[in-house]
């Protein structure tokens, strides 16, 4: 009688103690569901991997077991997938907006293609190949064409009212084909040498002392921003998180970018280059070789500010509060005098631009630009946008929830890439995930609004 | 109170608007004094609702003249009548439901930091100032309107409508979504800002609602102006022959929709 008695009340109390460390550090639940999920997949490759390839247990973590959490793949997952993080955080906005973009791939191909005869053709012949200022115009370029081109389509969206669906499937067939035209067919290599760097590799990446820094600036970012918000709450006399759940921020948020940094510095150069690098600078490499820490990719750093900058527009900005409240009820953000058509050409412009972004890295990635660069990223860019909780029906989507979206996806891309599963199976998990998630979010979505 | 020896808060004359063929409004005409509540009656579909989206300029008439104060005020959307003082609550409740109170209160006249970015603070501190005003058992502040009931729901609209000093307060089925106790509670909220000198236009088609509030109803049907009179003048009966058969009693000034014999 006692003990079911007090049994009872410890697991009354052992419940809410969940729910009180999710309402303490007010952390979303959806974001903790879509890390488990991605811990989940990588736990599973590599255990999977282990068991099937009869690896030692002395390489369980190494980079030549052929495993998948291995700094050199977890490097390489982080290069594939920060293309696909620049565009799905504008497709953000566009699917808050009750919207769709199914032409940022074909954007991608026509931007680089125009990028790469800039700087392969038009300008080497006035600045000479490999000039210092050739990386910086071309990309501006590759910003100013995507924005337009976006801007533009979202014209006819918002002032034509023809639907998005519509105007973006038209692009999705005109700018491939446009693409095509640019280059006559041919692939357009190699690309400039400094712009190259934008597609990551040992010399894309920024190596250790870099990386360490990134990782420092990182750290204080959260602690700022933690004891800038608990100011900010303290100055209206707003509720304050309990201090043990702002430690426990703290302490997870650190570790998580300190662990990122120790992962992408644990992977070396390759030998060949870090041996021609030896020769090139004179020194003496040691035995077994020499050990350079490749550090972040720049196309990594680049899809992290991008994540950043457009958090910050979502969150922060008016621009970023119309797109989720005309999201939520268009007519009312019409009364309310909000501009929702120049907003909707915003939008569309913002995609643009980082489909300008993204031409850029892929085609650095591969250091060339071909009419059939970017197939089929609409369709990962909606996948990882909706996989991280953004919904169709347009008012509620987030930033990061679509960064790591899109590592989901890349992560199973990349985990049957290792198993040597067929491409057709890698489509067809893709499809089935992207159904299953949306399904399990619906669910889960309809439960909390009926509880 | 001699509301006719003064110049009119509103005032609207002639106006009309059609969609395709259809004469939505037809010469319609409309006043309101300072501290005055302006029931505006009809069925469904008789073009009150329509009449008074003019005036908020979320439709564009297409002939006729709008004074405010007495002066003649263009009102071509719902910046400018913001701009002139009026500020509506809608009958559907015009609220972004996926964001939370102080955002839906200042939805398109956000509070910003002096370095151009939303102050969210700010604006939850001055949203939990005018709630606890108008609705003091108001907590909810951290969600998404969605989350709240229709009368919590109906306090925020209200609040934003009265928060940036409106001159002339327009109600669209203001109690329509609510229980009878929220309707009480609107009731008491619109015979305060009565008393601030505030004007309002009820719009219902429920008599009931609005006798009891209304210094004086005008009602329209298939578009057009039955008559209006001021609501002693007249009984309820007297008030829904006019909505019902267009039959305007002795005691209201006929208009072009009354019939005719």
């Amino acid at each position: 009688m006692v003990s079911a008695a007090s049994a009872a009340t410890a697991a009354a109390s052992n419940e809410p103690a969940l729910r009180r460390l999710l309402r303490a550090t007010e952390v979303d639940t959806r974001l903790l569901g879509m890390i488990a999920a991605l811990l989940l997949i990588w736990f599973g490759f590599h255990l999977f991997g282990f068991l099937a390839n009869g690896v030692p247990l002395s390489h369980f973590f190494a980079n030549d077991s052929g495993l998948f959490i291995t700094p050199r793949n977890l490097y390489n997952l982080s290069v594939q997938a920060s293309y696909i993080v620049v565009m799905a955080t504008g497709m953000v906005l566009v699917i808050v907006m009750r919207h769709i973009d199914l032409s940022v791939g074909s954007i991608v191909a026509f931007v680089s293609t125009i990028v790469g005869v800039t700087q392969v053709n038009l300008l080497p012949p006035y600045l000479g190949l490999n000039h210092p200022a050739i990386w910086i115009l071309t990309l501006i370029l590759a910003l100013v064409l995507g924005a337009a081109i976006g801007a533009f389509q979202g014209s006819l969206v918002a002032y034509l009212g023809i639907p998005s669906f519509i105007v973006t499937l038209g692009g999705l067939l005109f700018w491939r084909s446009a693409a095509w035209l640019v280059t006559q067919a041919k692939t357009i290599a190699p690309l400039d040498d400094r712009f190259a760097l934008m597609g990551g590799g040992p010399h894309g990446s920024v190596g250790a002392t870099a990386s360490w820094a990134v990782a420092v600036i990182a750290c204080a970012g959260i602690l700022f921003s933690l004891y800038a918000g608990r100011q900010r709450r303290a100055r209206f006399r707003f509720p304050q998180r309990p201090m043990w759940a702002e430690y426990l921020i703290a302490i997870v948020g650190c570790f998580i970018v300190l662990g990122a940094t120790a992962i992408v510095n644990a992977y070396p150069w390759p030998e060949r280059v870090a041996a021609k690098y030896a020769a090139d600078n004179n020194i003496v490499a040691p035995a077994g070789g020499l050990f350079i820490s490749t550090g972040y990719a720049i196309p990594v750093l680049m899809a992290l500010g991008v994540g950043l900058v457009m958090t910050f527009i979502a969150r922060r900005t008016r621009f970023g509060r119309y797109v989720y409240a005309t999201g939520g009820n268009p007519e009312a953000a019409e009364l309310a005098g909000i501009n929702t058509r120049r907003l909707t050409v915003m939008v569309f412009a913002l995609m643009g631009l980082l489909a300008g972004v993204s031409a850029c890295i892929e085609s650095a990635r591969i250091d060339a630009a071909t009419n059939a660069l970017g197939e089929q990223d609409e369709l990962y860019v909606i996948a990882a946008t909706v996989i991280g909780g953004t919904s169709l029906a347009g008012g509620i989507g987030t930033i990061y929830g679509a960064m790591i979206g899109a590592l989901v996806i890349w992560s199973l891309q990349s985990g049957m890439v290792l198993l040597g599963a067929d491409a057709a199976w890698q489509t067809m998990v893709v499809g089935a995930v992207l159904v299953g998630a949306v399904g399990i979010d619906t669910y889960y979505r309809r439960r909390t609004a009926k509880g | 109170m001699d509301a006719n020896a003064q110049t009119p808060l509103v005032e609207m004359k002639d106006i009309s608007i059609a969609f395709g063929g259809l004469k939505a409004v037809d010469r319609a005409y409309l006043d309101l004094y300072p501290g005055e509540v302006v029931g505006l009656l009809g069925h469904n579909g008789a073009g009150k609702s329509c009449l008074i989206k003019i005036l908020s300029g979320a439709y564009k008439r297409d002939s006729g003249q709008i004074l405010i104060d007495g002066r003649e005020a263009k009102i071509d959307n719902p910046r400018d009548a913001k701009h002139f003082g009026i500020e509506t609550v809608y009958q559907a409740l015009a609220l972004a439901d996926n964001v939370d109170a102080a955002s839906n209160l200042y939805l398109g006249r956000e509070l910003l930091t002096r370095w151009g970015t939303l102050d969210d603070a700010s604006m939850e501190a001055e949203a939990r100032k005018v709630m606890g005003r108008l609705n003091p058992n108001f907590r909810r502040f951290k969600e998404p309107v969605i989350a709240l009931s229709g009368g919590q729901r109906q306090s925020v609209a209200i609040a934003r409508a009265i928060h940036f000093n409106a001159k002339v307060l327009i109600m669209d089925e203001p109690t329509a979504a609510l229980g009878p106790a929220e309707t009480a509670q609107v009731g008491e909220l619109i015979k305060q800002l009565k008393a601030e000198g505030i004007g309002i236009f009820l719009i219902s088609h429920d008599i009931h609602d609005v006798f009891d509030l209304a210094d004086r109803v005008t009602v329209m049907k298939n578009g057009q102006v039955v008559g209006s009179g001021r609501v002693e003048d007249m009984t309820k009966d007297e008030v829904l022959g006019m909505i019902i058969l267009g039959k305007c009693p002795a005691g209201a000034i006929p208009g072009p929709g009354a019939m005719t014999n």
